[in-house]
C-alpha cells in the first residue's frame, strides 16, 4: 500500500502585492524511488502550476535545489521521500533573497562571495599556449579536487548560525573556497594577501564553531577540517601575532 | 511587461562552458560582454559532464605516440564520416592547448603517477609502468572509439571542475551575467542580427538587448525526449528555437541524436563512459558480457551509437532485465574496487547511492541507453558564424560546427566547448570591434511588442483542458518510441504527423495560472511550441534520410549510403509556414575517405564521385558562399600520421 504524503509548502510571491507569507498543503501518492524533485514536479503539474522552485540537473551536481526539508537544509533532488515521514514541510533556504515560494537567489550571493574572496587562481604570468602544462603531484591534484567539489547549493550557508544574523560572513562555502585556492600551488598569493582575505570576522574568525555546515553538506565536504586547516595556516605564518604587534 | 533597452558589444546567450569561454575571449579584447543565462552559470549543464575531455597530449603509457592527427582520425570515424573534416582537424589541433589553458585556470586534472600502476583493460587486470619523466603531467583514461587513452579528467567531475575554473575567470574579468534570464527571440532586419529580446525569470518582465554580435550557446535539446534524457530540465533547445524562428537561419543534422549507453534506470541520470573506460562491463540478464561477442575488438568501448544499438538489440531479443519501468541491462564495476570507485569515479559512486540506493562496489548498476547529446544544432561555418544572418554566432552543443557528424565521441563535446569557445570568441571579438551598432530602435520595440503579445495570448486563453506539461509528455513518448535508437519510415512518418498535430493543438491549450511576476507555467508554455518545432525537424530529417549513419539507424535502410547521403541536412522554417523545409550540403572537404570505422557495421554503399570531384564541388560552394580558405591545406600533416 503506497503512502499518502502530505506536503506543507511555504508560499510567497514577492512580485504580487497581494501575496502574504503562508503555507499550502498538498497530497501526493508515494511511488518507488520518489525524490522531492519528482514529488514537487507532480504537485506543480497536476495541482498548482504557480508553485515556484528550482531544479536543473536533478542529479545532485548543479546545486540548484537547496531547501529546508522538515527544517533541515538539503538538496531536494537527492532526497528520497522514503527517508521522510508522512508529513513533509518545505521552506526556502534562509539567508538568501527569496525569488518566490521555495526558490532563492543563491547565484547573486555566491558571485559576491567569489568577488570578495577573489576566488580564482592568482597567477603572476600569462598563459603560454606553447608550453607544457606545469606539473603537479597527483596527490595535490586530488586534494584540490576534494575541496573543489563544492556545488554552491547554499545548504551550509543556510545552516550557519552566523550567516543567519550577519550578511557579510563568507560562511563555510566561502571558507572552503578560500582553502581550495590556498591548497593550489598555482595560486601565487602570499601569506599577507591571504591574511587580507581570511583574517577578519567576515572570514575565519566569524565562525563560532557550531559546525552545522558539515552536518548538512550534501557533498560531505570535510568542513571541520577546512576550518582547522585555515586557522592552522594563519597561526603557522604567525600573521596573527604580527597583526597584534603593530 | 514591456521593459528597457540595454546595449552591449557582445551578447552571449547561455552561461555554460562554450558561452563563458567565448565571453572571456571577447572581454580580454576590451569589449563589453553581457551573458544571459537560465541559471547561475555554475549550474549550467556543462557541470554535469563527468568522465573527461579529449586532447592528444600523449602523457601516459597507454597514450604513448598519440597526436592530434590520430585524434582527428578517431573523430571522423566516430562521426561515421558525417563531420566537416576541416573543422575536426582544427579542433584536434587546438584541444591540447584548451586542456592546458584549463589547467592554468585551476582545473585539478588527475595527474600521471610515475611507476607501477594497475589498470583494467578488456577484462584483465594489468600492471603498467608509467614513465617517471611524465610524473605530474595530465593523466588520460580510456574512452569509446579512440585509438589511445586520451580523455583528460578530474575524477568523474570533469565538467564541474572545468566550469568552476572558467567561471572564476569570468568573475575575475568582471563580466556581467544576468542569470534567471531567457532569450525569447532574436532581433534582426533580415540580414543582420542586432540583439535579442529576453525574459527575466525572477519578475516575468521582458527587455531588449542591443548588441554588435550575438552568440547562442544554449546547449542541447535533449528535453524534447521528455523524461528519456540524461539532460538537465533546462536543456530545451531554446537557442536553436530562436534561430529557427528567424525563418532565415538553418539548423543542421537535427536527426543526429546521441543515446548514451549507460543512464541509470529509471531516473535517466548519467553514469559516465569513464566507468567503462576504467574497465566496467555491460551484462545482460544472464550476467553475460554480450559486448565481447558483438564487438570483439573494442568490446564495451566501441562508439556510443554502436554500443547503444547493441544494448537496445539485446533487450529486444529478450535478454534485458525486467523491471516495473521496462527492461534494462547491468553495468558492472564491482571488480574496480571501492577505493577506485570512491576516488577516480566518485560521482558514479554518489549517484548510485543517492538515486539507486546501491553501493556499486558490491551491486550491479541498472542502466539503459537514453537520449544524451544533440549533434545537430544551429548551422555555423568554421568561424562559428551562423548561415543567413551576419552578427549571429553559435558555439558548443547549440551549434552544428560540425565536428561530430552523426556520432560524437565521448569527451569530445567538453573539449569542443573550450576549443570552439576560443576560436569563435576571436571571430566574435573581431566582428564586434569592426562593427558599429546602427540598428533602428523600432526593430527592438516591435520585437518586444511581439514577445509581449505572444505571452498575453497564452495568458488569455482558457484552453481545452489539456495542459502544457501533458503536451511535453506526449512529445517525449513520441520521440523516444518513434524517433529513438532504431527508426523506420512508418514510425517516423507517424511521428511527424503526431508532432505536427501537437504543434497545431498548442493554440487550443490554455494556462491555469495567471499570477503576476514569475509564472512557471507560462515560462514552460513559452517554450513548448518551439520544442515541438525542433522535434518536428528531428523527425522530418530522420524520415528523409534513407540510410543509416552513426546514431541515425534506419531498420528499413540499414546501410550507410555514401553515394547519396554523404551530406549534411539543413532545415529552415519560414515564418508562418506549416512545415519545415529540408535541403542538403556536402559534409565538407574529405581528407580521410569514407571507409570502415573499425567497429559497428562494416558494409556501406561507396561514393559515386571521386574524392577529388567531391572536394572540388565543396570548394566551389564554399567560395561562392564567401567562406574563407584554410590558412594551411587541410590535413597537411596527416599522411605521416596515418
Amino acid at each position: 500500500m503506497s503512502r499518502r504524503l502530505e506536503f506543507e509548502i511555504f508560499r510567497l510571491n514577492p512580485e504580487d502585492p497581494e501575496s502574504e507569507p503562508h503555507t499550502d498543503r498538498f497530497e501526493v501518492t508515494e511511488t518507488p524511488y520518489m525524490t522531492l524533485y519528482l514529488a514537487l514536479s507532480q504537485i506543480r503539474e497536476e495541482q498548482d502550476p504557480g508553485l515556484q522552485f528550482d531544479f536543473a540537473c536533478r542529479s545532485a551536481i548543479c546545486g540548484s535545489c537547496g531547501m529546508l526539508v522538515n527544517g533541515r537544509p538539503a538538496l531536494a533532488c537527492r532526497t528520497l521521500t522514503s527517508q521522510l515521514p508522512d508529513s513533509i514541510r518545505l521552506y526556502p533556504l534562509p539567508v538568501f533573497r527569496l525569488v518566490g515560494d521555495l526558490s532563492v537567489d543563491t547565484g547573486s550571493w555566491f558571485r559576491q562571495m567569489a568577488e570578495r574572496t577573489e576566488a580564482w587562481v592568482h597567477q603572476k604570468l600569462p598563459f603560454d599556449a606553447s608550453a607544457e602544462e606545469s606539473r603537479m603531484s597527483d596527490d595535490d591534484a586530488q586534494a584540490i579536487y576534494d575541496s573543489d567539489r563544492c556545488i554552491e547549493c547554499g545548504c551550509c550557508v543556510a545552516a550557519c548560525g552566523v550567516a543567519n544574523i550577519r550578511s557579510d560572513f563568507v560562511a563555510a562555502a566561502g571558507l572552503n573556497r578560500i582553502a581550495r585556492f590556498m591548497l593550489d600551488p598555482r595560486d601565487r598569493r602570499d601569506e599577507s594577501e591571504w591574511f587580507e582575505v581570511l583574517s577578519s570576522d567576515q572570514g575565519i574568525f566569524g565562525c563560532i564553531g557550531l559546525m552545522a555546515c558539515e552536518d548538512v553538506c550534501p557533498k560531505q565536504l570535510p568542513l571541520l577540517e577546512v576550518h582547522a586547516y585555515l586557522r592552522r595556516r594563519l597561526f603557522a605564518s604567525r600573521l596573527v601575532g604580527k597583526q597584534t604587534d603593530t | 511587461m514591456n521593459g528597457e533597452l540595454t546595449s552591449t558589444d557582445v551578447l552571449i546567450i547561455g552561461g555554460g562552458l562554450a558561452g563563458e569561454r567565448c565571453a572571456l575571449e571577447a572581454a580580454s579584447r576590451g569589449l563589453d560582454v553581457l551573458i544571459l543565462s537560465l541559471v547561475p552559470p555554475r549550474r549550467s549543464h556543462s557541470c554535469a559532464a563527468q568522465g573527461g575531455m579529449q586532447a592528444a597530449l600523449g602523457n601516459c603509457a597507454m597514450a604513448d605516440g598519440d597526436n592530434p592527427a590520430l585524434h582527428f582520425l578517431d573523430t571522423v570515424r566516430g562521426s561515421d564520416w558525417g563531420a566537416d573534416q576541416e573543422v575536426a582537424n582544427i579542433f584536434a589541433e587546438e584541444a591540447p592547448v584548451a586542456v592546458r589553458e584549463l589547467a592554468y585556470y585551476g582545473v585539478p586534472w588527475t595527474r600521471v603517477r610515475g611507476g607501477a600502476n594497475q589498470y583494467f583493460i578488456k577484462g584483465k587486470k594489468v600492471t603498467i609502468e608509467e614513465s617517471l619523466q611524465h610524473d605530474g603531467l595530465i593523466m588520460h583514461r580510456d574512452f569509446g572509439g579512440t585509438a589511445k587513452w586520451r580523455a583528460c579528467y578530474a575524477s568523474a567531475g570533469t565538467g564541474h571542475a572545468a566550469l568552476y575554473a572558467l567561471d572564476s575567470e569570468v568573475i575575475r574579468m568582471g563580466i556581467e551575467v544576468r542569470d534567471r534570464t531567457e532569450a525569447l527571440r532574436l532581433v534582426h532586419d533580415g540580414e543582420r542580427c542586432v540583439g535579442a529580446i529576453a525574459r527575466c525569470l525572477r519578475t516575468g518582465r521582458h527587455f531588449a538587448v542591443a548588441a554588435r554580435a550575438t552568440v547562442i550557446a544554449t546547449g542541447g535539446y535533449g528535453r524534447i525526449y521528455g523524461k528519456y534524457t540524461t539532460n538537465a530540465t533546462i536543456n530545451d533547445g531554446s537557442g536553436a528555437v530562436i534561430a529557427l524562428d528567424t525563418g532565415i537561419v538553418p539548423l543542421a543534422n537535427m536527426e543526429a541524436v546521441q543515446f548514451h549507453p549507460t543512464a541509470l534506470s529509471p531516473s535517466s541520470i548519467l553514469v559516465t563512459e569513464g566507468a567503462r573506460g576504467d574497465g566496467g562491463y555491460l551484462l545482460d540478464r544472464n550476467l553475460h558480457r554480450f559486448m565481447v561477442d558483438a564487438e570483439p575488438d573494442k568490446q564495451e568501448l566501441a562508439s556510443r551509437d554502436v554500443v547503444s544499438r547493441h544494448m537496445a538489440q539485446c533487450m529486444r531479443d529478450g535478454n534485458g532485465v525486467d523491471s516495473a519501468d521496462g527492461p534494462h541491462l547491468w553495468l558492472d564495476v564491482r571488480h574496480l574496487g571501492e577505493q577506485h570507485l570512491r576516488t577516480k569515479l566518485r560521482e558514479v559512486f554518489d549517484i548510485c547511492q543517492d538515486f539507486a540506493g546501491i553501493n556499486p562496489a558490491d551491486a550491479l548498476i541498472p542502466v539503459r541507453p537514453t537520449q544524451h547529446y544533440s549533434m545537430g544544432g544551429i548551422r555555423v561555418n568554421k568561424d562559428g558564424a551562423a548561415y543567413g544572418l551576419t552578427g549571429l554566432f553559435a558555439v558548443g552543443e547549440a551549434a552544428c560546427w560540425d565536428m561530430h557528424g552523426f556520432n560524437r565521441l565521448g569527451g569530445n563535446s567538453l573539449a569542443e566547448t573550450l576549443v570552439s569557445g576560443r576560436i569563435v570568441g576571436r571571430q566574435v571579438a573581431e566582428m564586434a570591434a569592426d562593427t558599429e551598432l546602427r540598428a533602428n530602435t523600432v526593430l527592438y520595440f516591435d520585437a518586444l511588442a511581439e514577445a509581449d503579445e505572444y505571452a498575453r495570448n497564452w495568458l488569455q486563453r482558457t484552453g481545452n483542458g489539456t495542459n502544457v506539461f501533458q503536451l511535453r509528455d506526449t512529445m517525449g513518448e513520441i520521440m523516444m518510441h518513434k524517433v529513438g535508437i532504431f527508426r523506420s519510415g512508418d514510425e517516423l512518418a507517424a511521428a511527424v504527423t503526431e508532432l505536427q498535430q501537437l504543434h497545431d493543438n498548442c493554440d487550443d491549450v490554455g494556462l491555469r495560472n495567471r499570477q503576476p511576476g514569475m509564472n512557471p507555467e507560462l515560462t514552460f508554455a513559452l517554450r513548448i511550441k518551439g520544442m515541438l518545432r525542433l522535434a518536428i525537424t528531428v523527425a522530418s530529417g530522420a524520415l528523409a534520410r534513407t540510410e543509416s549513419r552513426g546514431a541515425h539507424c534506419r531498420t528499413d535502410f540499414p546501410v550507410r549510403d555514401d553515394a547519396n547521403w554523404l551530406n549534411r541536412t539543413l532545415v529552415r522554417w519560414a515564418r508562418e509556414a506549416q512545415t519545415p523545409e529540408l535541403s542538403y550540403e556536402p559534409v565538407g572537404q574529405l581528407v580521410l575517405p569514407p571507409g570502415h570505422r573499425g567497429y559497428g557495421a562494416s558494409d556501406h554503399a561507396p561514393m559515386h564521385s571521386t574524392i577529388e570531384d567531391y572536394n572540388a564541388a565543396v570548394l566551389d560552394l564554399q567560395s561562392a558562399a564567401g567562406r574563407p580558405a584554410s590558412s594551411e591545406p587541410l590535413g597537411q600533416r596527416l599522411p605521416e600520421a596515418i
